[in-house]
């Protein structure tokens, strides 16, 4: 059974003067355990409501999400959406230990092994050292890493990246973009990622949907079939990589959304 | 930077130093404006002796008492307005209508309903705090992204202990800010209550000294005053900076940066 | 349409909850109306006292001191921040000054002020021209300093002279801090004026509401707080309207920012 169905999923705001926006017009799809998913489309799409539909912390206008077998009506216990503004959603008066360990001790693990955990991704981040700093002492690549290691230290089975090497520097993202991938395959999570650079997408991911501008709805699927583990150079040098690029590049390139 | 204290302490030095020559040399009416160094004696003399320790002791009860009732009041009424559009719609006009009161105006209610007791004093100080704390905290709540409170919805946090574990760090700083801007509005307001309806506490006592032209013993109490707000001011400080620490150390680099 | 869902329906029923509480409360306990008396009673008083004369006369003294010590420090204060935001030497010299006497209350002032103007109007201004002084002057100083360095290198690469940088971009660079300090520097001078008059003092609202407490007559005690409130409240909108005209291109900054 998938982990994750989205089914006919829609969602459309009332405007201030009155007029309504759809910003997603139906989503249908299905994610299995254990696989790294992408969704591409152009700016203002409304990737980011649909990440926060399929999280419950929007309910939709129409449809359903079920997580896990289990109908979507609010935030699922097992799954973690993580923002795009890393340090809007770092807690400043908590340590990078306080930080990480947030979502443990929200569940009511005991102290010792919440520890335990947080340090142990603090350190599979490449952060070891800085567990008693506080958010404001990091650097934007280093942000980001604490609020992947909380999202990861609460051992989700699903978790949920809303665009979030994109305020980085191109090589931070490029270092980040491999992190990401090492963690995947050593805790075997479910990743939904969201993602503007095409590139990136099929970098990381075992299938790709492109989206459309608003309403957004899933214009096409791809599978990405390059062998694991990728690597910067030689996965990306690949013919096939670039013929993907292209391909998904002419569905969506140069349309951001009005 | 070390260089420009220097000059600054060196011209204040010579600056009292002009003042104790000029009263000295009677240049102007010493019965006004005495000599620095009669000053100092007189204060050494009052601390010593007691007296204006226990005046400030006065006073600062009934600081402490509005300041920290306004504080209990208040806050959790920010927070309250601040979570609630309802609650905030619902308090909002009749908090616009009594905030342009100036603060000191209160006073004659004050004494209408408390005559000259220490109620009185609490009383106005717990008033003119009013605002600056619930205004703080309502501005603190209401500026948390909804980036930082669906973060907290998305490890599962329910509603109640977001509000404690989430909300109110968050918007502490803004608290502080409040907390901070009220603390020489509490002293300005004892010292006034003190001077139009006491008998005793630091501000009665310059004003009362002034009455008996024993002005050296007024100025000795303006410097004890001075001392007062400086030393609040650094014990602010010091709780500051143990209480938030992360902010202090965010402020700090904003203002080297 | 939008005027009408915005309009604070609620808030104002609970006001008018509250005063009309008042009213009846009053009006049935005739014990509390000394300390209550009914809204009705304060409205009425308000209005005849207004017309009769004497408080009409002592709004306008107060309005008056209020006006000539608040334009006083803010010319004085403005000016020696701006010399010495500007100057560093000048404000090295001065800063250790500065910061001891800053922590004192500046109504400590007003025995001072006795002694040396007695009590009267010159009295009433000089105390509140000491403590409005404060927060403009530290305000337009932080301002002055504050200005960002490119921007002041602009200005150099235009070749524009140092009085021209002063004039055209340090000072409109500073005006919003400069503003701030003016703002805090009213609300302090209104706050100073009716203190004063309190202490010391024969005419002026700050004294006829006190007066009239001591005469327990609280109906016309209450009606002057009224008239202070009002006061404080039209000070503040009308700083507000010259503010944003002053201010119009930070105004369309802000709001872009916050959208």
């Amino acid at each position: 059974m998938p982990i994750l169905e989205v089914h006919a999923l829609s969602k459309s705001y009332r405007q201030a003067g009155g007029e309504t926006t759809v910003a997603i017009g139906n989503i249908t799809c299905q994610v299995e355990a254990g696989e790294f998913v992408s969704f591409v489309g152009p700016s203002g799409c409304g990737k980011t409501t649909l990440l926060m539909s399929i999280a419950g912390l929007l309910a939709p206008s129409a449809g359903r999400v079920v997580v896990n077998g289990k109908e979507v009506s609010g935030p699922p216990p097992n799954l973690v959406l993580l923002f795009q503004e890393y340090n809007k959603s770092l807690f400043a008066w908590r340590s990078v230990l306080g930080n990480v360990r947030f979502g443990l001790d929200a569940r009511g693990a005991g102290s010792a092994s919440a520890d335990t955990k947080a340090r142990a991704l603090i350190e599979l981040v490449g952060l070891k050292g800085f567990e008693k700093h506080y958010p404001w002492e990091l650097s934007g690549g280093m942000q980001q890493r604490v609020a992947i290691a909380r999202a990861l230290a609460y051992e989700p089975q699903v978790l949920l990246m809303d665009e979030p090497f994109g305020s980085l520097d191109a090589l931070t993202r490029l270092e980040l973009e491999d992190t990401l991938l090492r963690l995947w395959a050593e805790l075997k999570t479910t990743i939904l990622f969201i993602t503007h650079d095409i590139e990136e997408a099929i970098y990381l991911s075992d299938r790709i949907w492109v989206l459309s501008g608003r309403p957004s709805e899933i214009i096409q699927e791809l599978i990405i079939d390059f062998s694991r583990p990728r690597d910067q150079v030689t996965t990306r040098a690949d013919a096939r990589f670039m013929e993907l690029r292209n391909d998904i590049y002419r569905q969506i390139g140069g349309k951001s959304a009005p | 930077m070390r260089a420009a204290k220097i000059n600054g302490l060196l011209f204040l030095l010579g600056l009292l130093a002009v003042w104790e020559l000029v009263a000295q040399a009677e240049w102007v009416n010493p019965l006004i404006v005495p000599p620095l160094s009669k000053i100092l004696r007189i204060f050494s003399e009052l601390i010593f002796s007691g007296q204006i320790p226990l005046q400030i002791l006065v006073s600062m009860k009934r600081a402490a008492a509005g300041y920290f009732l306004a504080a209990a009041v208040f806050i959790p009424l920010g927070v309250f307005m601040g979570l609630s559009p309802t609650v905030y719609r619902l308090f909002e006009v009749i908090v616009e209508m009594l905030r342009p009161v100036p603060p000191p105006v209160v006073i004659p209610v004050a004494l209408l309903f408390f005559g000259l007791g220490d109620e009185m004093k609490i009383f106005v100080i717990f008033f003119s705090c009013a605002w600056p704390i619930l205004l703080n905290t309502l501005d603190g709540v209401r500026s948390i992204d909804w980036v930082l409170l669906n973060t907290a919805r998305t490890f599962g946090l329910p509603r109640r202990k977001i509000i404690w574990q989430v909300i109110l760090p968050a918007c502490a700083p803004q608290i502080a800010t409040g907390l901070r801007v009220s603390l020489p509005i509490m002293l300005i307001l004892v010292v006034i209550s003190e001077m139009v309806g006491s008998t005793d506490g630091i501000g009665y006592f310059v004003l009362d000294s002034q009455r008996r032209f024993k002005v050296a013993q007024m100025y000795a109490g303006m410097l004890a005053l001075a001392i007062l707000g400086y030393t609040l001011n650094q014990l602010f400080n010091l709780i500051h900076r143990l209480v938030l620490p992360w902010q202090w150390g965010m402020m700090k680099r904003k203002d080297e940066g | 349409m939008n005027g009408l869902k915005s309009f604070n329906w609620s808030g104002w029923l609970s006001f008018g909850l509250l005063l009309l509480l008042w009213e009846l409360g009053a009006r049935a306990t005739p014990k509390l109306q000394l300390y209550f008396p009914p809204v009705s009673q304060i409205v009425a008083a308000l209005g005849q006292a207004l017309m009769a004369g004497p408080v009409a006369q002592h709004f306008g003294v107060t309005l008056g001191r209020f006006f000539e010590g608040y334009l006083l420090a803010s010319v004085l204060a403005v000016t020696l921040g701006v010399v010495l935001g500007y100057i560093r030497f000048l404000h090295s010299l001065l800063e250790t000054s500065i910061e001891l006497l800053r922590p004192m209350p500046s109504v400590a002032i007003i025995p001072v002020a006795i002694l040396l103007l007695g009590i009267g109007d010159s009295m009433i201004v000089a105390v509140t021209v000491y403590a409005s002084v404060w927060p403009i002057l530290i305000n337009t100083i932080d301002g002055v300093r504050h200005v960002d360095p490119t921007l002041i290198d602009t200005g150099r690469t235009f070749g524009l002279t140092r009085p021209q940088i002063l004039w055209r971009i340090i000072v409109p660079g500073a005006a919003p801090y400069i503003v701030t300090g003016l703002r805090i520097g009213l609300s302090i001078a209104l706050i100073l004026v009716t203190t004063a008059e309190m202490v010391a003092g024969s005419k002026g609202l700050g004294y006829f509401i006190l007066d009239e407490e001591r005469a327990m007559n609280s109906a016309n005690m209450y009606g002057g707080i009224v008239l202070v409130a009002l006061m404080g409240y039209s000070l503040n909108r009308l700083f507000l309207l010259l503010e944003a005209r002053a201010l119009r291109w930070r105004h369309g900054m802000m709001a872009r920012q916050e959208a």
